[in-house]
């Protein structure tokens, strides 16, 4: 056990360069989810068909297995940060289109219609009455789309991305040897610390950003 | 108010000038057999409440939401004051349209003050000018803007986030104001109660309002006129509400009206219309003889203690005095209750004198002031009054000319 704080101890300046690059990585793709997720549920929640669409794809790119995507990108975008930003994006947009129509949907639509009695246009209702009360909503898609990424962002180091992955992948380069576990349980441990500053971060965040009178 | 354009009214049913026309208004949904509202042509005074009634279905919502092109009409016109606004911009109409709907639809994210300022703030005006008028509403409808300003919707009372629905509608001044069952989701204690600071509030701002409710006692109390509307949103009747309990035109308009035409009438009489009985009365400093004395003199068994500014306080009777001889005139007997104003209607009055003590209920002014006494026999005697009123006219040439006339100094 000591020896693990010995080597926590020693890669400490190492360990928090790569924490800084994975939080870069996640924080970048959320927030790409999070302004095209909005953008297809804003675009979609309204008519049946669309609506359905969007889910289903956002939904199938769920379930395409993390390491396949990875070295797919690679043909077409190489290595490094750029094909992993694009597939955590590309893995995160479901939470947030889902709330985004969720919310939107759940909008009480007696206020809707005051609002449109009042002469609001359709873009008027949308960005001052529709999306702030589904606000709360979307921001917990948002929550679960960081911790989503946080996790699959460490696998992205398959195509030579940054992050704690890189711990992880050079431990199991070594398994055998001491140094392969330390490797292994300081990647997990750095991705988890991440997912936790995320979280209460888009908590906080969200909180502020929602107003007092729905909260 | 001169008849000149050519969307006057010319027919006696119109005395003010035409708010809204609709002309030949209607709506045919797809797939559906028969359109929601067929072929309607109304004409709504300026300054008046014009109430929608009619049994659920009827149309009568589907109407006044085409009037604001919340609903687009299939066919016909709307005019509104003189100018054709069928193909108008829906935006810009809808924002000189105030519109109350039942459930009020207040934007809770928004303080209050925010929500008052939508329709400010679409039309443009400038902030000083926005918080003036939002304060000046506060305390139209009755609410301490100091207090309410910055209050977000979920921290008020149903009957407050009515008040504040009512403000939000008269923000930008409209001359037109379209509720749809306003009161409807409201306790009966507190629609009463706002039912009649609305009247109270219109008497002031004098909109022209169209009115949607499936209730004929709100409408009565509430109305102007009353459009009694059937199936396809067809006129049975369009009238005063006098005139509609008086005559109904035909079946359908009676059994809407239902059972009590007379009862029912009692909401468009008010207190002062009536005779008030008196009883005995008392000053507060008055020694227990002279009470004795008062209450000796008249054949009631209450006598009525006013103060200094002639304010009911109390009521007394001969055995109070005899209990508690030493004690000042305002501590013994009962607190008056059931106290209403002149512009109360006879239904206000026999609703609150029904639970009070000695069935009766205090008539005071704006300032407090005692006038009189509103007992069951002023109510019966009212009734009466109006049943002879009606049998009359309901007798007109069956009988000699001047009857109505007779029959209405009898029945007074």
């Amino acid at each position: 056990m000591s020896e693990f704080f010995d080597f926590l101890g020693r890669r400490y300046d190492d360990l928090i360069e790569v924490g800084l690059e994975h939080m870069y990585l996640v924080g970048l793709s959320v927030l790409l989810s999070t302004a095209i997720g909005v953008f297809i549920g804003v675009t979609t929640y309204r008519t049946e068909r669309p609506r359905e669409i969007a889910l289903a794809v956002t939904g199938s790119f769920l379930t395409i297995p993390s390491f396949a995507l990875f070295i797919l990108m690679i043909p077409i975008m190489g290595i490094g940060a750029p094909p992993v930003i694009v597939a955590l994006t590309m893995y995160g947009l479901l939470p947030v289109v889902r709330n985004t129509i969720t919310g939107l949907r759940e909008v009480d639509q007696a206020t809707v219609e005051s609002a449109k009695g009042m002469g609001m246009g359709r873009t008027q209702r949308l960005v001052r009455i529709e999306l702030p009360l589904a606000w709360p909503v979307i921001v917990t898609g948002v929550r679960v789309t960081a911790l989503v990424l946080v996790g699959i962002a460490a696998v992205g180091a398959i195509v030579d991305g940054p992050g704690y992955g890189t711990f992880i992948f050079d431990g199991l380069a070594r398994v055998g040897s001491p140094a392969a576990i330390n490797l292994v349980v300081s990647g997990m441990l750095g991705v988890i610390v991440v997912a936790i500053l995320f979280d209460t971060l888009l908590a906080v965040l969200g909180k502020l950003t929602t107003s007092r009178g729905i909260q | 108010m001169t008849e000149q354009t050519s969307t006057a009214s010319s027919a006696a049913t119109a005395p003010g000038r035409t708010m809204i026309k609709l002309e030949g208004l209607g709506k045919q949904y797809p797939k559906e057999p028969k359109p929601a509202v067929d072929n309607l042509t109304l004409e709504i005074p300026e300054g008046e409440i014009v109430i929608l009634v009619g049994p659920s279905g009827c149309g009568k919502t589907t109407t006044m939401k085409m009037i604001n092109r919340i609903i687009e009409p299939t066919s016909g016109r709307i005019i509104l004051g003189g100018e054709d606004v069928t193909k108008a911009d829906p935006d810009q109409l809808r924002r000189k349209i105030g519109y109350v709907i039942q459930q009020i639809g207040l934007f809770p994210h928004m303080t209050i003050a925010q929500n008052i300022a939508t329709v400010p703030k679409l039309l443009g005006w400038d902030a000083k000018r926005i918080d003036a008028r939002i304060d000046e509403l506060l305390q139209t409808v009755s609410m301490a803007p100091e207090t309410y300003r910055n209050r977000y919707p979920k921290q008020l009372s149903g009957g407050q986030r009515q008040r504040v629905g009512v403000a939000r509608a008269l923000s930008g001044d409209p001359a037109v104001m379209l509720m749809d069952e306003p009161f409807g989701a409201i306790d009966p204690i507190t629609r009463d109660r706002l039912q009649n600071e609305f009247l109270r509030l219109q008497a002031e701002v004098r909109k022209t309002i169209v009115f949607v409710t499936h209730d004929i006692d709100e409408a009565i109390k509430m109305g102007d006129r009353i459009a009694i509307l059937q199936e396809g949103s067809r006129i049975a009747q369009y009238d005063t509400p006098e005139q509609i309990l008086t005559a109904p035109a035909n079946d359908f308009v009676a059994d809407f009206i239902g059972r009590g035409a007379s009862l029912k009438r009692l909401n468009l009489s008010r207190v002062r219309d009536i005779q008030l009985s008196q009883w005995p009365t008392v000053q507060l400093g008055d020694e227990p003889a002279q009470v004795l004395d008062a209450l000796r003199a008249s054949d009631k068994g209450f006598a009525l203690v006013l103060d200094e500014q002639r304010r009911p306080r109390r009521w007394v009777s001969a055995p109070d005095l005899q209990r508690g001889t030493d004690r000042p005139l305002d501590q013994i007997g009962l607190p008056p209750e059931a106290i209403v104003e002149p512009q109360a209607t006879l239904n206000d009055a026999l609703n609150e004198l029904i639970t009070a003590n000695y069935s009766v209920a205090i008539v005071v002014n704006a300032s407090g002031e005692y006038q009189g006494i509103v007992d069951i026999d002023s109510i019966t005697e009212a009734i009466r009054a109006m049943r002879t009123d009606a049998r009359a006219r309901a007798r007109v040439g069956l009988d000699e000319d001047d009857t109505v006339d007779e029959a209405a100094q009898v029945g007074r």
